[in-house]
């Protein structure tokens, strides 16, 4: 299916935002992520299904004032 | 001073965006000596390009306090304080709901409704907002424990454009935590905010962007201190004539 992650469209195999992440290797620890705008704790990556068109955000530290 | 409980000796907060490099951010966190350092979230570019920057930052022993920045809506604030709270183990959030993208001021209705979601689940919010006494009232009413009035707008160094709100704020909140945060360019326009009885001075820009970052982190944390001593020294009012310092009786007669 295809989904929006990080404002680029990606195809992936996974249904979920578990195996979704692995399959882009999204694998560091310091990220934290939202679907649809919806923020996903990391506990509930197993659960949370994809579907087509769905918008991905993965976030890490960055610089800031 | 003491902010959530957490109490700190230093009344500096410091940004850690575009300083030259990394090695100098670090050595102006040090030589600021502040205990709270800001930063925020951004998109990952690649495998753990995030975790390297985080590392860095981990090693300097500071509280951190993660932001909103560039957020235009209550939505994006609050998904981003959550995503903040899991990626850095924080419950503070510097609250940022900006209204206007020439001035980056704040959409102080949003910010009030974003701090009432917030501070109900559980977050400790810094909210940026302007000097309004009843914008600050509603935050504090909404769970804020500290206010952080802008000095100027974001990244101008104009220093504080509205020095008489601050004392009336000063006035208004005289048990509440108040932080400037935002315009402050030179040191003395820190020591100038003190001297009004700010507890405490947020900063970036001046200090990463000085050509010298490290020498103006200190000058910063110098010009903090002096004006925090000059507000509890409780400065004299000035005159409109002069007085002499130099005692009268006893002078003599030369003529």
């Amino acid at each position: 299916m295809n989904i929006i992650v990080n404002a680029e469209p990606r195809d992936v195999a996974a249904e979920t935002l578990e195996d979704a992440l692995q399959e882009l290797e999204f694998t560091s620890p310091a990220i934290a992520t939202a679907v649809n705008g919806c923020f996903i704790p990391r506990e509930n990556y197993r659960n949370t299904p994809l579907s087509d068109g769905d918008r991905l955000e993965i976030l890490a530290p960055m610089q800031g004032g | 001073m003491e902010v959530y409980g957490k109490k700190v000796q230093s009344r500096l907060l410091l940004g850690t965006a575009q300083y030259p490099s990394p090695a100098v951010l670090k050595d102006a966190i040090t030589a600021s000596g502040t205990q709270i350092i800001t930063i925020s979230l951004r998109r990952e570019t690649g495998n753990g390009s995030g975790a390297g920057f985080w590392d860095l930052l981990k090693a300097c022993n500071c509280h951190f306090l993660p932001n909103t920045a560039g957020c235009h809506s209550v939505q994006e604030a609050v998904t981003t304080a959550h995503m903040a709270r899991e990626l850095f183990g924080t419950d503070w959030i510097k609250l940022e709901v900006i209204g206007n993208s020439e001035s980056l001021q704040p959409d102080v209705f949003g910010l009030v409704e974003a701090a009432k979601i917030l501070s109900a689940d559980g977050f400790k919010v810094f909210p940026y907002t302007t000097e309004d006494l009843v914008v600050g009232e509603k935050l504090l009413k909404a769970g804020c424990e500290v206010l952080m009035p802008w000095g100027a707008p974001i990244g101008s160094g104009q220093g504080l454009r509205n020095p008489d709100a601050l004392r009336t704020m000063r006035a208004h909140f005289p048990d509440t935590p108040l932080i400037v945060d935002a315009g402050i360019g030179r040191p003395s326009d820190a020591t100038r905010a003190m001297e009004l009885g700010m507890d405490a001075v947020l900063l970036n820009t001046a200090v990463a962007k000085a050509g010298d970052p490290v020498l103006m982190a200190q000058a910063m944390a110098q010009a903090i201190e002096a004006g925090r001593n000059g507000w509890v020294a409780d400065p004299m009012d000035p005159r409109d004539m002069a007085v002499p310092s130099t005692p009268i009786l006893g002078m003599a007669e030369l003529m």
